[in-house]
């Protein structure tokens, strides 16, 4: 039994497929790669997965749960957590404070609990949020930057602010959208060391990425849609060297 | 302690204060609301029923009143969850707007002549006390967990929700606790006025709350009190300016939105008077 094995799944959009059936399974303790040219579904994928959009058809099983139908919210604390395309972190609020939002599906306290308690003594609960939020920002390099505005980071740093963030709410199953987007070739390099730090620990990854040398680079499983279908999986080698996946990147 | 006149118009800032930090709630968490007036009207008219026809201990018909009224908030929190934007204004908008024609027909407590006899139970004491608790409720929310999840909301509901915040609890949260505060201010008002009528709670109210918030700024709590302060204050020092009031909101809205788009007071501006005025119990993290 596969960790996420997504069954059939359909999405349409008004009367455009996004999504036709599709089927892929992801094993537990993996670094898998979605790929496929602009529009074949991969970001609707990701939405499904992650409970931002309900598919028209079909199931997503997680650890032995359907999730199809759950709202984001369920799916984040069940152990799946993610990035964004068009990065979407709380612009006004610090880095920190980004991170420690993360942790919100792993802690209890209220607004009860937040207005009856002695004054001048941080709650240990806020004070542990705190710590965890700070690892997590050494672990991605940020801990010099945490006061600052999450808007006022470079590109590259929002991005790997996303990963801390997408960590906070300790997932089982990470989906990075695009994570080298915008980045330059050392700042991938830093990010294909991330990656595999965080698979080190113990958590799957599934990533949609345009950069082929990254993905080649890193992936265990690599599964490529084209049109809203699935038409190739397998290892990277033999991806690289499937004629269907050619077609599909070249055009016909 | 002050004359009358100087006692009453404290205590109207105070409750213009507390409506403020109502609508100032809901906004935190990017719900802007424009049912405080509704809210306020509800806990007025329950407590004074309460203190009036059932005799009930004041604090107790004010706290009995603040809670109906934040199971009206929740009820319209509801159908909230799923708007934004100017549909919510307009939603809360014409929930208040019910409200007032409701009690403008609800003989029970006196339809259109309105309601009186209640006694003169506010004072700058309470009112201030509320205000105060008002302040430390806020200071630790904005150091929270949930404090942290309004502000996240508020930024990108999406990316709040992907992130594992319940934003339908959330929503309801806030709009329920904000229609709490703003009742406990109507039953403040009802026992300080002595007579309430429904056509006071009406949709210049709930502008004038709204005003006191974007005037004052909406980053940080500290942005609606002053807001209320200075709105209910000035016009008061300048006579001429009360016969003239709402234009004066218009004229300095107007400016402000130019000028200073988030208000008269920001994060920045805080973060700034904080240093300046190192507080030896104010480390970082505490309170």
């Amino acid at each position: 039994m596969s960790f996420l094995s997504v069954n059939k799944i359909t999405k349409f959009f008004d009367r455009i497929t996004a999504l036709n059936r599709v089927d892929f399974e992801v094993q537990k303790g993996v670094i898998h790669a979605l790929i496929g040219p602009n529009g074949a579904g991969k970001t609707t994928m990701f939405n499904i997965l992650s409970g931002v959009l309900k598919p028209t058809d079909g199931t997503i099983k997680f650890d032995n749960t359907e999730i199809q139908a759950l709202r984001a919210d369920r799916i984040t604390s069940l152990g799946i957590s993610r990035t964004f395309q068009n990065i979407r972190l709380f612009k006004s609020l610090t880095v920190l404070e980004n991170v420690m939002v993360g942790r919100h599906c792993r802690t209890r306290g209220g607004l009860a609990s937040t207005f009856f308690r002695l004054p001048l003594k941080v709650p240990s609960e806020e004070m542990r949020i705190r710590e965890v939020a700070e690892e997590l920002l050494d672990f991605v390099g940020l801990s010099e930057r945490k006061e600052d505005k999450a808007a006022n980071l470079p590109y590259g740093s929002q991005r790997r602010l996303e990963i801390a963030r997408a960590l906070a709410t300790d997932p089982f199953l990470l989906l990075l959208d695009e994570p080298a987007a915008g980045m330059d070739t050392q700042e991938t390099e830093d990010l294909a060391k991330l990656i595999f730090k965080i698979r080190q620990q113990g958590k799957t990854i599934l990533l949609i990425e345009h950069d082929m040398h990254l993905v080649m680079g890193i992936s265990d499983v690599v599964s490529v849609l084209n049109f809203g279908q699935k038409i190739a999986e397998g290892s990277p080698s033999e991806i690289q060297s499937s004629p269907k996946v050619i077609e599909a990147y070249l055009g016909s | 302690m002050f004359s009358g006149y100087i006692e009453s118009i404290l205590v109207f800032n105070g409750i213009h204060i507390i409506m403020a930090l109502s609508l100032y709630l809901p906004f935190s968490a990017g719900q802007i609301s424009l049912a405080q007036a509704g809210f306020m009207a509800i806990g007025s008219y329950a407590s004074s029923v309460l203190t009036l026809h059932f005799g009930f201990p004041f604090y107790i018909a004010l706290f009995l009143g603040g809670l109906l009224s934040a199971l009206a908030g929740v009820l319209i929190g509801f159908p909230a969850i799923r708007i934004t934007g100017i549909y919510l204004l307009l939603l809360t908008l014409a929930f208040g707007e019910m409200v007032r024609v409701f009690f403008l027909n609800f003989e029970y407590t006196g339809g259109a002549s309105g309601m009186g006899g209640m006694e003169l139970k506010t004072n700058l004491i309470n009112v201030y006390s509320i205000v105060a608790i008002l302040i430390v409720f806020f200071h630790r929310l904005d150091k929270s967990r949930m404090g942290r999840a309004f502000a996240s909301m508020r930024e990108d509901e999406v990316a709040a929700e992907v992130m594992g915040i319940n934003i339908i609890k959330a929503k309801l949260i806030a709009f329920g606790v904000g229609a709490f505060i703003a009742g406990i201010g109507g039953g403040l008002y009802a026992h300080y006025a002595m007579y309430i009528d429904s056509p006071k709670f009406g949709f210049i109210l709930a502008v004038e709350f709204f005003v006191f918030v974007v005037f004052g700024g909406v980053e940080i709590f500290w942005g609606p009190i002053l807001g209320a302060t200075l709105l209910t204050l000035l016009p008061e020092t300048v006579r001429f300016l009360s016969e003239w009031r709402m234009i004066f909101y218009g004229l300095v809205i107007v400016v402000l939105m130019i000028l200073r788009p988030q208000g008269l007071i920001d994060k920045k501006l805080v973060n700034w008077i904080a240093k300046r005025t190192q507080n030896p119990f104010r480390r970082k993290g505490t309170l």
